[in-house]
């Protein structure tokens, strides 16, 4: 939209600088608070500059971890939530760009019941089906690995559909020119399908990245000791203590710690993802 | 090189529709056929299930010799050049090329010597390191032709090649693809709905409509004597004229002819205002609807007393005053007679 009112310029910068001023107060005081004591931060009048211990905060809770209960350090906790989450968006990539393939490219009978059972798991989240998933890890013997904290956030229908979506948009010239070309089924998947769902593969990546590490109720359920924590749940344990403060500056500081990592996937990735929707015709 | 040849060709859908209704034809070595027909004739089908794109439900296909019914595309020794082109938009020009003969395992060497004579033959050398997207319209086409000649195969496969190009690059094209199957002798197939295409590049001119050949001819046998009134109004431009017998009047009597026949007469066949045909001719009492000026020549639009437009050819750029009445005449062996079917009579 090209405006020439220069009132209504400022009003929308005025809002937009509310906005950003109200999301991003609690972040700042977030790091605020890792780099003082505890005893300035359980005062309760938490100073809005920064304070000289961020150091040691953040030396103890990376390789420390709390002092007075034997606490995983942030660093394994930091470990297994990346494991968990890449294992998620390379599974829910991997599985979904197959199903997707299936379905566009290929004719079998029940092509469409296959489908429509794969979207109706869009209406089953994990939180629905959480019961019965709980069963089905415990009797696999997967509590408390990497396997039961992955494999059942994988299985979903919204990356399937993404592809879908984006394959029905390729032109049907391109199988057919590969059929000529000599290129099967797998050669076509590889040498064309592939390269050209880059874009669609850096976006879900993305999204699946932070829907991983961001995941609290099912590790939570499935971990029971401490050295498989994820980040996520592990600094709500770091609150939770029944006759001592607690350390908020090391909360504060694993907070801080646990934002990075899906900060730099999405800044690394949206430079990926624009060129990639630069350069690629369809 | 290789014949091809089409033996009782049918193509049913599941659904029941007959698309192709038994075709039968056969093209010589080194020939270029032309498909022609209106959208759903069933030509693209045709030519797809010549490709391999498509099931044939029964008849037989056979290029160089050989069944390829039960044949993979890639296995038919065919190269195909699409409407859209269907270029690999994540691969450089050269690996577009490239791509189905490294699929074959053909040797480095012997690929990048392929791919630069086909570069050269179409002037794209300097194009070979780019993506398709950077490329105009024309220069997609030719990469998609490098595409096809670098397999060297027995038939090259065109689907409506030009239609996306616009009307000055498609005469340039036109001209180019008819040099190059020239030089090359490859057997071709081209499909296209556009009648001038169709003339300028057959040796052989299928025109087809609803599933089923009309005629197959020469491109200029097919002109002189079209076979039905679908072949007579499709082919030229502007169309035949194509009138009932009792709405035109014969000179010197009809002799035989029945009542539901009807003639046809090309535009550029008329005379304006001309002294009487001879005998067996016809004459026209037209009022000027509408004029087309072409620069050379000029298309009159013309009404008949009691219903019938027909369009006449005039050279140049001089035209009748619009209402006015002109008389249009033309000799007895410019008339072509067709019967109540629509079917070419023999005396005609």
């Amino acid at each position: 939209m090209v405006e020439h009112r220069p009132l209504s310029g400022i009003i929308a910068y005025v809002i937009l600088t509310l906005g950003v001023l109200i999301v991003a107060f609690p972040v700042y005081l977030a790091l605020v608070a890792s780099t003082h004591d505890a005893a300035t931060v359980v005062r309760g009048n938490m100073p809005l500059l920064p304070g000289e211990h961020a150091l040691e905060n953040y030396y103890r809770a990376i390789f420390v971890g709390g002092s007075r209960y034997a606490r995983e350090p942030v660093g394994t906790m930091l470990m297994n939530s990346f494991i968990v989450a890449i294992g998620i968006a390379v599974g829910k990539i991997l599985i979904s760009i197959l199903s997707a393939y299936a379905i566009v490219y290929y004719r079998f009978p029940f092509r469409k019941t296959a489908f429509w059972i794969i979207f109706i798991t869009l209406m089953l989240p994990v939180e629905v089906r959480i019961y019965p998933t709980y069963k089905v890890v415990a009797d696999l013997g997967l509590l408390n690995t990497y396997g039961g904290l992955i494999l059942p956030l994988i299985a979903s229908a919204t990356g399937t559909l993404l592809f879908r979506q984006f394959f029905m948009t390729i032109p049907e010239g391109l199988l057919e020119a590969s059929r000529i070309d000599g290129a099967g089924p797998f050669r076509f998947f590889k040498d064309t399908l592939l390269p050209l769902s880059m874009t669609t593969m850096a976006a879900l990546f993305v999204i699946q990245f932070i829907y991983g590490w961001n995941q609290y109720l099912w590790p939570l359920l499935i971990t029971t000791q401490d050295s498989m924590q994820t980040v996520v749940t592990g600094i709500k344990k770091m609150l939770t203590t029944t006759d001592e403060l607690a350390e908020w500056q090391l909360a504060m500081a694993t907070a801080v710690l646990a934002m990075l990592p899906p900060v730099a996937v999405v800044v690394f990735m949206q430079r990926l993802f624009v060129r990639g929707l630069v350069e690629t015709e369809k | 090189m290789a014949n091809v040849a089409l033996r009782n060709v049918r193509k049913t859908y599941p659904g029941g529709v007959e698309a192709i209704k038994g075709i039968d034809f056969e093209i010589g070595d080194g020939q270029l056929c032309v498909l022609v027909g209106p959208s759903g004739c069933g030509k693209s089908t045709l030519l797809r299930m010549v490709a391999g794109l498509e099931t044939i439900t029964s008849g037989e296909i056979d290029i160089g010799g050989r069944i390829v019914n039960e044949i993979e595309p890639a296995d038919r020794d065919i190269a195909m050049v699409f409407q859209n082109y269907a270029l690999y938009p994540h691969m450089s020009v050269y690996n577009n090329m490239a791509y189905g003969l490294r699929n074959r395992g053909m040797a480095k060497p012997e690929i990048e010597t392929r791919v630069r004579e086909a570069a050269q033959i179409l002037e794209i050398g300097h194009l070979l390191e780019r993506k398709p997207k950077q490329l105009s319209g024309g220069q997609r086409q030719r990469v998609a032709m490098g595409r096809a000649i670098v397999r060297h195969p027995k038939v090259f496969l065109f689907d409506e090649p030009l239609s996306n190009l616009d009307a000055k690059l498609r005469i340039a094209m036109r001209v180019e693809i008819r040099r190059l199957q020239r030089r090359l002798k490859t057997t071709s197939i081209y499909v296209t709905h556009d009648q001038l295409e169709a003339m300028t590049l057959a040796d052989i001119l299928v025109v087809m409509n609803g599933g089923m050949i009309e005629q197959i001819g020469k491109p200029l046998d097919i002109y002189r004597k079209p076979a039905t009134t679908f072949v007579a109004s499709f082919i030229g431009a502007p169309p035949m004229n194509l009138l009932p017998l009792a709405r035109s009047s014969m000179i010197g009597g009809t002799g035989s002819l029945k009542p539901d026949i009807v003639v046809g007469i090309r535009p550029e066949d008329f005379v304006i205002m001309a002294h009487e045909p001879p005998a067996g001719g016809i004459a026209l009492e037209l009022t000027v609807d509408a004029a087309e000026h072409v620069g050379a020549e000029t298309f009159v639009y013309g009404s008949i007393d009691g219903g019938g437009d027909v369009i006449v050819r005039v050279l140049g750029d001089g035209a009748p005053p619009l209402g006015s009445k002109i008389h249009a005449t033309a000799a007895r062996e410019k008339l072509h007679l067709f019967d109540g079917k629509g079917r070419r009579l023999a005396e005609s």
